[in-house]
């Protein structure tokens, strides 16, 4: 086996580092080394963190990790910041909010950049999580960037999507149901101490009455004021209770299978792009086919064909 | 696929002065690196766990007390401690003219002052990462 996956395997931080920055890379050693992780996974459960900018997510993800770390659970944190797509640097300032945690060994935190893609995740996301599962995580928190309408790829990779909102958004409820209110599993209203959270709570609560279409659960709708530690032991109770709920139902495997299908598809397509924008005989072709849309001599739809009709046959 | 240079800038010890810190994780970022930024007050074994968990190429020290001959020494000594070897350390802030001979000897290899341009700390990274 892999001398960096055997490393992994124990625990180690540096080599669990090392790995995620290959997956991060696109490394061609990433290949044979996620062949050796795969099989030591599954027992890792993951929370996706989601919800607009400056809810509170990455304190919110501070307490539950001291939470379950008074369980004597391990934690693994992935927190994504946005990647700028003018010079492809990232800032990444989740750690602020959780250097408390940096020398306890239990938990793992890792900041990474969206790297040009959309939905809230980075590409190498699944990889990550399958590293962080692999090492011995019992827990593994995704926290996804500061989201808008449709930032919700983060269900693809979450047993549990925790949705937060602040008090105070009021009309905005209305303009982010179409997308993100669709997929909590749970609701939390942080920074509970500010004024508003009850109509906010109302206006949660009106929604989950006229769109959930699942008889047997109903959303709970949690307060928390993360900064203070309050509502968070109840938060857990709710998401333990989510995971039992997934597991009886039989949605765990579901679930489970939906995310290597997520995964798949990420792989082919990045391995796609991969293949037609940068070997080179395809780059001339593509800049020649733009060129010849932009006079008008080509139409969309036949220069895909073009490129895809070399690949195809 | 082109390797992004990764960077931790991160304040250590009792100094809330953070604007100079702020700007320079700007220009990095906005020169295409990935900046973590981990925030005020952290200790040698904060700020060194963090790297190794980032897994980045470069630690950032920003230090305007006065305190840097030894709190800048301690990140160095422990990273040598734990035997972590492929990670370049540069410093910033308020450092006298003398001390800075001694840090560069102890490991901070790139010390820059007040005045400093941006875009020579990001020249000064891209040609020294050791990996």
């Amino acid at each position: 086996m892999n001398e960096i996956v055997a490393k992994v395997l124990k625990g180690d931080a540096r080599s669990i580092a090392r790995l995620i920055t290959l997956a991060e890379n696109n490394d061609p050693d990433v290949m044979s080394a996620m062949k050796d992780i795969h099989p030591h996974t599954g027992n890792a459960y993951v929370i996706g963190i989601t919800g607009v900018m400056g809810s509170g997510k990455s304190t919110l993800i501070y307490e539950l990790t001291r939470e379950y770390r008074q369980q004597g659970l391990k934690v693994g944190i992935i927190a994504i910041d946005p990647t700028s797509p003018f010079s492809g640097g990232a800032l990444l300032g989740d750690r602020v909010r959780m250097m408390e945690l940096a020398t306890d060994d239990g938990v793992f935190i890792r900041s990474m950049g969206t790297r040009g893609m959309l939905g809230g995740l980075t590409s190498a996301v699944y990889d990550v999580v399958e590293i962080l599962d692999a090492s011995g995580k019992d827990i593994v928190m995704v926290e996804t960037v500061g989201i808008g309408q449709a930032e919700v790829d983060v269900i693809k990779i979450a047993d549990t999507t925790l949705v937060v909102l602040v008090p105070g958004l009021g009309d905005s409820i209305q303009t982010i149901k179409a997308g993100v209110m669709e997929i909590a599993d749970i609701f939390v209203v942080n920074k509970a101490d500010r004024s508003g959270v009850e109509q906010t709570i109302a206006e949660i609560e009106s929604y989950i009455d006229i769109a959930n279409t699942d008889r047997d659960r109903k959303t709970p709708v949690l307060s928390t004021i993360a900064k203070e530690s309050k509502g968070i032991s109840e938060l857990i109770y709710e998401i333990d209770k989510h995971r039992e709920y997934l597991k009886k139902t039989k949605r765990f495997d579901a679930q489970r299978r939906k995310r290597y299908e997520a995964e798949l598809v990420e792989i082919i397509r990045k391995r796609l792009m991969d293949f037609i924008f940068d070997e080179p005989k395809f780059t001339g072709k593509v800049e020649s086919l733009i060129d010849q849309m932009s006079k008008k001599e080509v139409d969309p739809y036949t220069a895909a064909d073009e490129i895809l009709g070399k690949i195809l046959k | 696929m082109e390797r992004k240079i990764r960077v931790l800038v991160a304040k250590p010890g009792l100094d809330g002065h953070d604007r100079g810190a702020k700007i320079v994780a700007r220009a990095l970022r906005d020169a295409g690196m990935e900046v973590v930024y981990t925030g005020l007050h952290q200790t040698a074994e904060m700020i060194v766990e963090s790297a190794v968990q980032e897994d980045v190429d470069v630690i950032g020290l920003s230090l305007l007390s006065g305190a840097h001959m030894t709190l800048f020494l301690d990140v160095t000594q422990l990273l040598k401690k734990k035997g972590i070897e492929d990670v370049l350390v540069v410093g910033g802030g308020i450092i006298p003219e003398e001390d800075v001979p001694k840090l560069k000897k102890a490991g901070v290899t790139g010390v820059f002052g007040p005045g400093t341009h941006c875009e020579e700390i990001v020249e000064f990274i891209r040609k020294n990462v050791k990996r």
